[in-house]
């Protein structure tokens, strides 16, 4: 007789299709609830607005997502995500550049590092949201404002992480480029920035929530368009039917972001995770 | 017969003293060194070996003294001096071949980097064959064994073709076997290349049995009578002969009665020599005063 172990168990190894269930079980039970809910509260009160029913919710998807705007003939969807999107990516792009060359440079570097680590340090503890009245006096209400919020609000913790990972640099290994003849710019960019990139890319990843909170901040004060514009627009007229799949399709980019800079470490930088 | 040791030999250091805070871990080394030498630094763990080195190559410096190679004082790391160490003397992000041609790469301008890679791949096969490593080229060094990593790190370092090569426990990491292969490995490529080697470990026997001039390296010796600050000197110099390219000599009578010799003098702290009675009878042994 073989020994039984509890699958809740230390050593507990449920099989394929159990692990399977096992993650489906919490989003089920999610959808399940809603639906009992919203149409327990709709047999109250059919005007309710709070919990709309799944018909409610792909009718305004149809709307939004498939049929041009009667008004602007835009389709609003789409329109919202590219300009998201773009926002988002020039500004944790900028973001990540200047993290990288700052990081480097302050990590490896000691003048540099007495010049503006301090002060790295200062900025980075700046509530970004804090100066978002500052950005718009300065920057205008146009895009400029939003992306400089982006880039303010993750910058500095992409460089201090590049610096973290920078100075675990061993010191061998600097001696040894140095020995194979390189300069000290082809230390910081031939040696030790490759090295680093994908740490950049897991700490873009880790930086997205932080763009994703300024990005629609900064969309719901002034815009015009934008997935955070729309939540927040439609919010006055508690239209959870549109507020409900835009958070949804949010959630999903920021999936498919996270998996596609994944895929990038795995295929790039094969020697990375190993 | 100090200046004359100096333009004469290789590698040359006077009056070497490196401390860390109040502790002396150098005390005073001399040191000359002849072109072709390949000399061994054996010593009790924790004397100053590994320090000795780092400041030779120049990735730290002397509390006080001065390094010469070729009877030219220097300083921070450069092509003169190769280095292997025990772990890191390969870029984890290159493959074996680019690690192998990053010495010959780096003279070129980022965008020039492929022309380099054209122009120098016959060499760096020709350096991997030579280390038997040719079949292996693609790998990243997390995919190679030990040993396999060492034998990229002496091709990486001698396809530069420094004056000396520094090695730091270059196989305290291995096994047994494949320690005594790269042992041998290296006295080949040593009689064939004709290089100059300083290899510091902590394994006497490995010492002996590679060195054509073992250094010993030691805090232990007494200095009864002085009030001396007491870090490790060099304790006694010995030449070597080399002739026989087998491990068979490990096993041999002299063998193991300089192993004797050399254990008393360096690694028993039970038995202190006094400062003025170190065996430095070695032709390039000298002591400034
Ligand atoms: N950066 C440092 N700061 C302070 N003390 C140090 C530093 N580096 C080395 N030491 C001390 O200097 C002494 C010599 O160290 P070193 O690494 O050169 O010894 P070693 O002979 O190479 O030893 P091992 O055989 O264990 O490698 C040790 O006592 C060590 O603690
Ligand atoms: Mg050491």
């Amino acid at each position: 007789m073989s020994i039984k172990r509890s699958i809740w168990g230390l050593h507990g190894l449920a099989p394929i299709w159990l692990q399977r269930t096992f993650a489906l079980t919490p989003f089920v039970s999610l959808v399940l609830l809603y639906v009992i809910a919203s149409d327990y509260r709709l047999e109250i009160n059919p005007q309710d607005k709070l919990l709309p029913s799944l018909g409610q919710i792909s009718d305004s998807v149809e709307r939004l997502a498939f049929n041009p705007d009667p008004r602007t003939g835009d389709y609003i969807l789409l329109k919202d995500t590219l300009s998201s999107l773009s926002r988002l990516g020039i500004g944790i792009g900028l973001a990540s550049i200047t993290g990288l060359l700052l990081g480097l440079n302050i990590g490896l570097i000691p003048a540099t590092r007495h010049l503006l680590m301090p002060f790295m340090t200062f900025i980075s503890i700046v509530p970004p949201l804090a100066i978002l009245p500052i950005l718009f006096i300065t920057f205008g209400v146009d895009e400029l404002a939003k992306v400089m919020l982006i880039f303010i609000g993750t910058f500095p913790l992409i460089t201090r992480d590049i610096v973290l990972t920078v100075r675990t640099t061993p010191a061998e290994q600097i001696t040894k480029a140095l020995t194979l003849g390189a300069t000290t710019t082809q230390v910081i960019y031939r040696i030790v920035m490759p090295q680093v990139l994908p740490k950049l890319i897991d700490t873009v990843r880790l930086s997205l929530g932080a763009g994703w909170l300024f990005l629609i901040a900064s969309e719901a004060i002034a815009s015009t368009d934008g997935l955070g514009y729309r939540i927040f627009l439609v919010r006055r007229y508690l239209a959870m039917d549109v507020i409900i799949p835009y958070v949804l399709w949010i959630t999903f980019l920021g999936f498919v972001i996270d998996w596609l800079l994944q895929q990038l470490i795995a295929k790039r930088f094969p020697w990375y995770r190993r | 017969m100090m200046n004359e040791l100096k333009t004469r030999n290789l590698l040359h250091l006077e009056d070497v003293y490196k401390s860390y805070g109040d502790k002396l871990v150098l005390d005073d080394i001399d040191l000359s060194v002849a072109a072709g030498e390949f000399c061994t630094v054996v010593g009790p763990s924790g004397c100053g070996k590994s320090t000795l080195l780092r400041i030779i190559i120049g990735q730290e410096r002397a509390t006080s003294g001065t390094v010469f190679i070729d009877g030219k004082e220097v300083g921070n790391p450069d092509p003169t001096r190769g280095i292997v160490y025990q772990r890191y003397s390969l870029f984890p992000h290159l493959t074996v071949l680019e690690n192998v041609l990053l010495g010959k790469e780096l003279a070129f301008s980022y965008l020039k980097r492929d022309m380099a890679h054209r122009q120098f791949r016959d060499e760096a096969m020709a350096m991997l064959e030579r280390v038997r490593l040719a079949d292996h080229v693609h790998k990243y060094p997390h995919e190679l064994s030990g040993g396999m990593q060492q034998r990229v790190a002496i091709a990486q370092t001698l396809i530069k073709r420094p004056k000396i090569v520094m090695m730091d426990e270059p196989f305290g990491a291995l096994d047994p076997g494949v320690r005594e292969d790269l042992q041998l490995f290296l006295l080949e490529l040593w009689e064939e290349i004709g290089m100059t080697v300083f290899f510091v470990t902590h394994d006497l026997e490995e010492g002996v049995f590679l060195g054509t001039r073992l250094i010993v390296l030691s805090q232990y010796y007494s200095t009864e009578g002085s009030k001396h600050k007491h870090g490790a000197k060099i304790v006694a110099d010995h030449s070597l002969p080399k002739n026989v390219l087998s491990t068979r000599v490990k096993r041999a009578q002299e063998f193991s009665a300089l192993l004797e010799e050399v254990r008393r003098e360096g690694f028993d702290p039970a038995h202190l020599q006094h400062i003025d009675a170190f065996n430095l009878k070695h032709k390039d042994s000298f002591a400034t005063r």
